[in-house]
């Protein structure tokens, strides 16, 4: 029930609901109007932006798991991407899988090898961590680029575009199709933490020596949360193949890792809507700056010579302003927005 | 057996501004629990103040050296002050992500000002070359080998001799117990970020005076990992020992097997030493058992 005073639960089958109020079902609505509309609303270009933030969605929402929730810091999400592009291309191209199989097999794949890479997690924690999964990414970027049979020596994996797309309606028939395999991502990262999994996740990223007490299974928690993270991060990697139609090792790089977490930070560790807010805050962020810079550029020619240049100090600019401002990153201003609102003409 | 020693001196010279880079990162980790992600982009801040007083105000090299590490402090305080300060006690992502965000400005800086084409700036070491035991050896690499150690020596000395060495080793043993003993842990974070900088500053000019001033030098940032994972994260003899032995494998292993190869092989040994003994040579060792 939910009053001026918060929401007050009286089940736990009410608690457990990931909508409680009438305000929260109504949002829920306008968002979907929002994203059905959208397409018919935005050019191509814009679309196309709208597509990759669909894809980036679901590689953050893998990463906040595994960071936000979990704690376990990692700096390997592009060479986790790369293995799911590249093994979802591989299989597609050469072994002739039908795509949505390619998919499937590659979110295995990832998930595997993303626990592999976690195992050094039960030894290690914070910036060894940290540290140990900067190794990875680059032991992943060194397999991929050197290991010639995986692109059999071009240095790169042209995809076939899936045989019902029309060039002229690209953006719009790739947005049909991400649209509901992103809202199926988001729908499940925010379910796992319902079951008792995802409490002990959570369960480990506040105290582990409690969790281990209270009778969590850290190391199966800790591996679980990589396969898990990695499994969505693979799903971002395969879509990324298809969608761009070529595999490079160029897209993969530890500068990636750096702009998911960045994403995660930005957005609100430790939340899936706020996985969601940050991904499109950061893809957005460029382009806009674009927009920007080109309007701007007519009058002042230094920003158009700049804008690379200026692009990146702003990038690492909004993660320091946000650290140093709102640690818990737009969600949290989200939430403070919805109270004041609530609470208005009151100030608590 | 030339080539053996021509490889051992190049990987020395490599080994020697590693240490110096991870000697900076170091210090920053022991007195504040802070990992540096920045530490590439100091070093390529520093090679930039370093060319910009040296080339483009035209000073003699000595005065231009000065101007440099006077840029360097003011960039370690400036840094600790206003972006690392207000981050005490935050968790380690946090911590992290502040550094690899400024990591992004610092390279972005360099690039508004000098743009990413490579600078040409006149050699400061001599550039000759001398025979030994049938091998042509650069006197430029010999130098470098011979001014890190000048550098890493003078700071040792520092830490075991001067006032403020002991208050940093005080500070990095047990904040508390210094704060307690009147040792002002603000200054000391400030000054460890100032020498750290500096530290830097004189492994980018030595990267740079080797090869170019471009932004190619920032990436030496990364290869710090496994040095002072190898050496041990809180170890300042670590870090030279940690150094050279990254050096010296990276050219091993470029000249007698592959080059691409020696891009990854000292990731390979931090994993290696992260499985086997995570604290590293001579990291402390810090036992909490999960």
């Amino acid at each position: 029930m939910a009053t001026a005073t918060g929401i007050h639960h009286r089940t736990y089958r009410a608690e457990l609901r990931l909508r409680h109020t009438k305000a929260e079902w109504f949002r829920l609505a306008l968002v979907i109007v929002l994203l059905l509309v959208v397409p018919y609303a935005l050019n191509t270009y814009w679309l196309g932006i709208a597509n990759s933030i669909l894809i980036a969605v679901v590689g953050a929402v893998g990463l906040n798991i595994l960071v936000g929730f979990t704690g376990q810091i990692s700096l390997g999400q592009g060479g986790f991407l790369a293995v799911g592009a590249y093994t979802s291309a591989i299989l597609s191209t050469r072994l002739g899988l039908p795509v949505p199989l390619a998919i499937i097999v590659a979110i295995l794949v990832t998930a595997a090898i993303g626990a592999l890479f976690g195992l050094p997690a039960l030894r290690l924690k914070g910036l060894y961590l940290a540290i140990a999964t900067l190794a990875s990414q680059e032991i992943i970027m060194f397999v991929v680029r050197r290991w010639g049979f995986l692109t059999e020596d071009k240095g790169y994996i042209e995809v076939p575009r899936l045989p019902f797309i029309e060039r002229e309606t690209f953006e719009l028939q790739w947005y049909w199709i991400l649209l509901p395999i992103t809202f199926v991502a988001v729908l499940m990262a925010r379910n796992v933490f319902r079951t008792s999994l995802g409490r002990s996740f959570m369960a480990v990223r506040d105290q582990d020596i409690a969790a281990e007490a209270i009778g969590v299974n850290i190391t199966r928690a800790k591996v679980t949360a990589f396969a898990l993270s990695s499994g969505f991060v693979g799903l971002s990697g395969a879509l990324s193949a298809y969608y761009t139609e070529t595999v490079t090792w160029e897209r993969f790089t530890l500068d990636v890792s750096v702009l998911y977490l960045a994403m995660i930070i930005v957005g609100g560790l430790g939340s899936i809507a706020g996985s969601v807010y940050g991904a499109i805050f950061m893809m957005l962020l460029p382009a806009l700056l674009t927009e920007v810079g080109q309007k701007a550029g007519d009058s002042i020619p230094f920003i158009t010579d700049q804008l690379p240049a200026i692009k990146n100090a702003i990038f690492g600019i909004a993660i320091i302003t946000f650290l140093l401002i709102e640690p818990r990153g737009l969600d949290r201003i989200w939430t403070r927005m919805k109270d004041y609102v609530r609470f208005w003409p009151f100030r608590y | 057996m030339s080539n053996f020693l021509l490889l051992t001196v190049y990987g020395l010279a490599d080994g020697a501004i590693l240490a110096l880079a991870a000697l900076g990162f170091v210090l920053i980790y022991k007195a504040t629990r802070v990992i540096n992600f920045a530490q590439g982009e100091f070093l390529l801040f520093g090679a930039y103040m370093f060319y910009t007083a040296f080339v483009v105000m035209r000073l003699p090299w000595i005065l231009a050296s000065v101007v440099g590490v006077i840029g360097a402090i003011i960039l370690g305080v400036l840094v600790e002050r206003f972006v690392l300060r207000p981050l005490v006690g935050e968790s380690a992502i946090s911590v992290i992500m502040v550094t690899i965000g400024l990591s992004s400005v610092l390279k972005a800086l360099v690039q508004m000002f000098f743009g990413t084409s490579v600078r040409e700036q006149p050699k400061i070491l001599p550039t000759g070359s001398i025979e030994f035991l049938g091998a042509t050896m650069p006197v430029n690499r010999l130098l470098v080998i011979l001014i890190a150690a000048v550098v890493l020596a003078a700071f040792t000395i520092f830490f075991r001799r001067s006032r403020h060495g002991i208050a940093m080793r005080a500070v990095a043993d047990d904040q508390q117990a210094a704060l307690t003993m009147g040792i002002s842990v603000r200054q000391i974070f400030a000054l460890a970020w100032a020498l750290a900088a500096v530290s830097a500053l004189v492994a980018g000019v030595l990267l740079a005076d080797l090869s170019a001033v471009e932004q190619n030098i920032a990436s030496f940032g990364l290869i710090v990992f496994p040095v002072v994972i190898l050496g041990g994260l809180d170890s300042i003899p670590g870090t030279i020992v940690g150094g050279l032995t990254i050096g010296l494998l990276k050219q091993y292993v470029s000249g007698y097997a592959d080059p691409g190869l020696a891009e990854v092989i000292p990731y390979v040994v931090l994993v290696a030493i992260l499985m086997v003994r995570p604290y590293g040579i001579f990291g402390e060792t810090r036992i909490e058992r999960v």
